[in-house]
């Protein structure tokens, strides 16, 4: 029984971390019907963009929660910025182009920042400093839980909060819904959709790079390619919650992530990765729109 | 906007035209180099990036200090070594990518390399092939030297590691029963795992769960999670380090107070770097311990040390002595063509190795006994030797 619940437990905090990195990709698919496949790559720079950030102010020397908000603070700002970057080289003169010139572009992009990343910050892989620590201690007896681990689903409920909030609360979201229904009625309407469009990417990558860092701080171990499988599989979540779906994508991703625990916990280690591709093809062929999906769905 | 695009196409193509330019003057400078009569050049293949990157770097400095100190000595008939290394980041095609450039290009004479078996196993078909002597410094399953007669190694093989810690932790720390972790994605990890299992059970101990991992994977808890469930006295993981560090880690998170045991793949200074302080207490067999106080390790150590500013690793020490026993083969062969060089390496006997005295036997394979190392709080203290 208690195996059941620490299956549970795990399972849990791994899927909090597909979600924190599949809320983004399911954000920039709801307005631009891409599949950015450089996002896991943002989450990859966002844990590089920490790590550097905390070497140069000697933080892992003084762990405190402030040093965890400066690192998530500039991981952040770092990734937003490399996202509108992204947009608005590689997308934006795409834009009126097929879109599967835009999904090559994504893929392309994606393998130009994990090889220069082999490039700038060396292949192998790096240690995360630990900035933050939690003492509390919640274990029941045999049951044990990772403070930092609660933290992040904390964390991912909240965000998934605020996105629904700024979606369907404020001006930029009806702008965004706007954008996302009809680029060129939304221009019409004049909703400087460039705009939107800008905003709507560097949301998405500095929910990455927040991602990055508390990936960072729960398994800390970095390289330039640990972004290629979490993407993909955060990508997989996206679609089995419904893509372009925000809770859809937080409760896909604890599907995924409950799913692979047990499995690898009863006995299949192998099948890991397996899964979440049968996963993505089952969805695909029983129910495209996913979980949450539906022709109706308002998609941001 | 049309500008802009139509300058970076033409920025990318002369980029490209670059790149190739430089790629044709390399070639033909090793081309011309090679043929000289002056020199005698090796090829090394090693991860100089990738995950396993500093198995790369210190066997690379390794082998660099031998020949190093042999061309001061003033080389081998006459003539010096050259050194041309090729980094395969890890990867297995790469490595026999490498291969076949060093040996068709280069015209090397004789090859290095690699530590990983995977990647061994990867280069020894080619080599054996095209008539080319290989030593591997560490690659220690057993089926890379039987890939052919020029084929050798200098490390021990991997049923003689797995039953060193078999016999450890049945003698020494005095335990029943052991849970596995194994990588399965690696033919090292794999041979490790199966050869402790032989040993341990036929010693009376029991496994208690045979669980498996893929190298790249970050969460281990799941597997943890089962093992826990089955209160072993110690989990061998014959893994690599830096998923052996996330490991410990993850194990002592779920209140797995046990000590971990692994093998020669654990040996790199970024083990207690993400292991922390979870991985203290554990042990791992090993093919040197620098507290060895033997005259050849200690000069060894300190020639090191003068060099490269860090105590030499065990795959530094395993790459210094591969570089050794291959001068020392071409000393005595009679000529350097690659037959006679061939069967000077097979007749190496008792040389006085900083990783012990190497024999090779009748597979290219070394007898050679191991250490245990203790895993503490700044570096690896030093168990016992277990002779074959």
């Amino acid at each position: 029984m208690i195996e059941f619940v620490q299956h549970l437990v795990n399972g849990l905090s791994l899927g909090a971390i597909y979600a924190l990195i599949a809320l983004g990709y399911t954000m920039v698919f709801g307005i631009l019907q891409l599949i950015n496949f450089a996002h896991g790559d943002v989450y990859m720079l966002g844990a590089f963009i920490g790590m550097y950030t905390s070497r140069a102010f000697h933080l892992a020397d003084h762990p405190s929660v402030w040093a965890l908000l400066l690192i998530l603070f500039t991981a952040m700002t770092g990734c937003a910025i490399v996202g509108f970057l992204i947009e608005r080289i590689a997308y934006r003169p795409l834009r009126k182009s097929p879109r599967i010139n835009l999904l090559i572009t994504a893929v392309g992009v994606s393998l130009f920042l994990e090889f220069s990343g082999q490039l700038v910050f060396g292949a192998d892989p790096k240690f995360f400093p630990q900035v933050f620590s939690i003492n509390a201690d919640f274990s029941f007896g045999e049951l044990k839980i990772n403070p930092l681990q609660v933290l992040v689903f904390g964390i991912s409920i909240t965000l998934m909060t605020i996105l629904q909030t700024i979606i369907y609360k404020t001006r930029a979201g009806r702008a965004m819904r706007a954008a996302s229904f009809s680029h060129d009625l939304a221009s019409l309407m004049g909703i400087p959709t460039d705009r939107v469009i800008s905003f709507t990417f560097m949301l998405g990558s500095a929910l990455a790079g927040a991602a990055g860092v508390l990936v960072g701080l729960i398994y800390p171990k970095i390289e330039p390619l640990m972004g290629s499988m979490p993407g993909l599989k955060a990508f997989v979540a996206a679609v089995l919650g419904g893509i372009g779906n925000v809770t859809g994508a937080v409760v896909g991703a604890l599907i995924l992530g409950l799913s692979e625990s047990f499995l690898v916990g009863y006995g299949y280690p192998t099948f890991r990765d397996a899964l979440a591709f049968a996963l993505l093809i089952l969805i695909l062929l029983f129910k495209p729109t996913g979980l949450f999906g539906s022709k109706r769905t308002e998609k941001v | 906007m049309k500008k802009l695009t139509r300058f970076s196409a033409l920025a990318l193509t002369l980029l490209a035209i670059a790149g190739c330019t430089k790629k044709d003057t390399t070639t033909t400078n090793t081309n011309s180099t090679a043929a000289s009569a002056t020199e005698i050049v090796v090829g090394e293949v090693g991860s100089m990036t990738g995950s396993e990157a500093t198995f790369g770097t210190s066997t690379h400095q390794g082998i660099e200090l031998a020949f190093e100190q042999i061309n001061a000595a003033g080389g081998v008939k006459g003539k010096k070594f050259r050194v041309i290394t090729l980094d395969d980041q890890g990867k297995p095609d790469e490595a026999a990518t490498a291969v076949t450039k060093l040996i068709t290009q280069d015209k090397i004479a004789a090859l290095l390399g690699e530590v990983a078996s995977s990647r061994s196993l990867a280069m020894a078909p080619i080599a054996q092939a095209h008539g080319v002597p290989m030593i591997t410094p560490s690659s220690t399953n057993p089926k890379v030297t039987e890939q052919g007669d020029y084929i050798f190694r200098v490390c021990f093989i991997d049923p003689f590691q797995g039953t060193v810690m078999a016999k450890f932790a049945k003698e020494n720390l005095k335990i029943k029963n052991v849970a596995i972790l194994r990588d399965v994605k690696n033919d090292y990890s794999v041979g490790l795992a199966d050869f402790f299992t032989q040993t341990f059970t036929k010693n009376g101990g029991t496994i208690v769960v045979d669980q498996s991992y893929s190298a790249g994977d970050m969460d281990f808890k799941s597997q943890l999670t089962a093992i826990r469930a089955k209160k072993p006295e110690a989990i061998y993981v014959p893994g690599y380090y830096t998923e052996v560090g996330l490991i410990a880690r993850q194990a002592k998170e779920l209140g797995l107070n046990v000590p971990l045991m692994g093998g020669d793949g654990w040996d790199s200074p970024k083990l207690t770097e993400i292991g922390g302080k979870s991985i203290e207490g554990s042990f791992f067999s090993n093919h040197y311990s620098p507290e060895d106080q033997s005259p050849v390790v200690q000069k060894f150590i300190a020639e090191y040390k003068t060099k490269y500013g860090v105590i030499p690793d065990g795959l530094a020490a395993m790459g210094y002595d591969a570089a050794k026993v291959l001068a020392d083969a071409m000393t005595r062969a009679p000529d350097l063509n690659s037959t006679s060089v061939k069967a000077a390496i097979a007749a190496t006997k008792e040389y006085p190795g900083v990783t012990g005295v190497i024999t090779l036997n009748e597979h290219r394979d070394p007898v050679k006994s191991a250490v245990v190392l203790k895993v503490a709080a700044g570096g690896y203290k030093y168990q016992t030797t277990v002779k074959p």
